[in-house]
């Protein structure tokens, strides 16, 4: 029997967008609020996995060509370059920088190396959670 | 800035994760995984001069001042270890281009080694004893990976048994340390030690002791603990077996060499007690059970628990010569099981058995493999001028020093029954009617995998000779480990 989720998917379509941008907030306001790189990654990932219950793997890969493997190589790559960055201006490793600019449209703000490194967490944590996902799901 | 000693854990680790790309094109893989043990070893040598010219080192991560920041910690003994650990890999390395099968080189092997190696090395330098538990978990990780890759059935049932044992003992790790961090307060290795001193190690410090005693006992495979390591090491392929017998036990070895020497120092009587009991005991285990078995590969495994045994011996004397013989032994004994796994390997693959009793006359046919062997196992008993013997002679005189004049005498007595269990795998291998031959054994491919073994066992045997040259970098290592204000000096200073 072919079951017809129209319901399920045009709402997977509504909310991946509110769960991706939660994600963001979450992931933003780490540094004052409870949050950060780990809870943002497994929010992103949740909503990666809503898409793939409303619809199926193979649809989701061809919206989402991203090979994870890289994206935890990228992710790495970066924590370790935001780390390594202080040995070369002459500080101990894993030194964080951080300063005031005014932004254009959000005024004063405080930018921290410590971001970068959580994006880092945040790409290494949504690129493990989803091979998982997809490796155990393609499997036959 | 003294970053420097951090390079040998994070090129390593950078050139593990740009082997993450690639994954299908193995001559990209070798050559990437290569070049960077190759830098590393260079850093890894530097870094030693360095410390033998200006006394340990100390970055504490993040500008933090010393007891608050992590701090990693280069003195000689983790200088030397780290040294150690890079030259092995890049020789396993190079004998498992010929040895790996194509399709675990297109699956992550690589890369694993490499984050092997990034938990090693940290574990080796870190000053932070959780830290030394998130490096632990580091070289596990890659090496489930390690035992697992390629899936066979040995393989697969092996790796349970394997990560059970491994995630019991973690968990058992972070008991102890929140144990010790409720008791002192700290994590940092060196304020733990000056903590402990001040309140002069009441009963629960002592039971804290012992609790890490059964932690890194697990990982080291001393007696009661052992029992994992004999299946788990024969599943996986041989130049994986011989990065896991030469670099995993031996970190559990150095975890506790360092807990018992900077931490536990004020119960001696109990602890340290303890410990020469369950190092004979080890001692004992390991030489049934390498005495016990035809299977070339489980000779040799069980060898690994015998040297544990004696390592121990050494650190539980407590006094200069025992630390020291300890030291000269850990290095010879991580150099000599990877050569003695990785002429093993040729044999087996010469043979296509690893059963002795089908072996016989190789040295007709391979007797460049026959002398090469010879000589690593005269330098595992320790016969005089190759690498086994300062350690042991050391370690047998400290015992002497302490007034363990019995056990001393026991571990003399341990050497003949190494001596016996390697040797039988000459006699039975190598001399008397042929025996079985692999059908397919390729010239070209057997002197691929001969020429770093036969490197390998070359260093061994300069190991050997150029005792005069090491002895002033080992007594230096033994000296941080007999007094440990040197290593709490270095640290809280270099906060600075």
């Amino acid at each position: 029997m072919k079951t017809n989720d129209v319901i399920m998917q045009f709402t997977a379509k509504i909310v991946f967008f509110i769960i991706f941008f939660y994600a963001v907030h979450i992931f933003f306001a780490g540094h004052y609020t409870p949050g950060g790189g780990f809870v943002g990654g497994l929010v992103t990932a949740s909503a990666i996995v809503l898409l793939i219950i409303a619809f199926d793997l193979k649809t989701v890969q061809s919206i989402l060509p991203i090979n994870y493997i890289y994206l935890v190589a990228c992710g790495l790559i970066i924590s370790l370059g935001t780390a390594a960055f202080s040995m070369f201006v002459d500080k101990p490793f894993f030194t964080h920088f951080f300063d005031y600019f005014n932004l254009p449209i959000l005024g004063k703000t405080s930018l921290h190396t410590a971001a970068l490194f959580d994006l880092g967490v945040y790409l290494v944590v949504v690129g493990v959670t989803m091979t998982i996902i997809q490796t155990i799901g393609e499997d036959e | 800035m003294n970053n420097f000693l951090l390079l040998p854990i994070i090129i390593p680790f950078f050139f593990g994760m740009l082997l993450m790309f690639g994954q299908k094109k193995i001559a990209y893989q070798r050559i990437t995984t290569l070049l960077g043990l190759v830098i590393s070893i260079l850093c890894a040598f530097g870094l030693v001069a360095n410390v033998y010219e200006n006394g340990p080192q100390i970055v504490t991560l993040g500008n933090w001042p010393a007891p608050f920041g992590i701090t990693m910690v280069s003195d000689m003994v983790s200088a030397l270890l780290v040294l150690t650990t890079l030259i092995l890999t890049f020789f396993i390395v190079w004998y498992g281009f010929e040895s790996i099968k194509k399709e675990r080189e297109q699956f992550f092997y690589y890369p694993a080694v490499m984050f092997i190696i990034v938990g090693v090395n940290g574990a080796f330098t870190t000053g932070d004893i959780f830290n030394l538990f998130v490096f632990f978990e580091v070289l596990l990780m890659a090496s489930y990976l390690l035992i697992v890759l390629g899936g066979e059935k040995a393989q697969l049932r092996e790796s349970i048994k394997y990560i059970l044992v491994n995630v019991i003992s973690s968990a058992f790790f972070v008991i102890t340390v929140a144990f010790l961090y409720s008791v002192v307060g700290t994590l940092n290795m060196a304020d733990i030690s000056q903590k402990i001193t001040e309140i002069n190690q009441p009963g629960i410090l002592t039971v804290i002791a012992i609790l890490f005693l059964l932690v890194f006992g697990m990982k080291a495979a001393i007696f009661p603990l052992y029992f994992w390591l004999p299946g788990a090491y024969s599943a996986p392929p041989v130049p994986v077996l011989a990065l896991f017998g030469a670099l995993l036990t031996k970190v559990g070895v150095y975890a506790i060499t360092r807990t018992y020497t900077l931490f536990f120092t004020q119960e001696v009587a109990f602890t340290h007690e303890l410990l020469l009991i369950l190092s004979i005991l080890t001692i004992v285990a390991g030489c049934i059970g390498a005495l016990a078995h035809f299977d070339v590969k489980q000779i040799i495994i069980y060898n690994i628990v015998i040297a544990v045994g004696v390592i121990l011996f050494g650190v539980a004397q407590m006094n200069e010569a025992g630390l020291e013989g300890a030291m000269f032994y850990l290095i010879h004994d991580m150099v000599i099981k990877a050569a003695l796994f990785m002429l093993i390997g040729i044999v087996i693959y010469v043979t296509g058995t690893t059963n002795l009793r089908k072996m016989g006359g190789l040295m007709k046919t391979y007797p460049a493999l026959g002398w090469f062997y010879l000589i690593a196992a005269l330098g595992l008993a320790g016969v005089p001028p190759l690498s086994g013997f300062i350690g042991k002679l050391l370690i047998v005189q400290g015992g002497f020093e302490a007034g363990n004049i019995w056990t001393s005498v026991f571990i003399l007595a341990s050497s003949i029954v190494v001596l016996l269990s390697v040797m039988r795998i000459f006699i039975y291998a190598f001399w008397g009617e042929q025996g079985q031959l692999a059908t397919n054994v390729e010239k070209k491919k057997y002197n691929r995998l001969f020429f770093p073994t036969m490197l390998l066992v070359v260093v061994s045997i300069f190991y050997g000779i150029g005792t005069e040259w090491l002895t002033p970098f080992i007594k230096q290592a033994a000296n941080v480990l007999m007094d440990p204000s040197i290593y709490i000096d270095a640290v809280m200073k270099g906060g600075e």
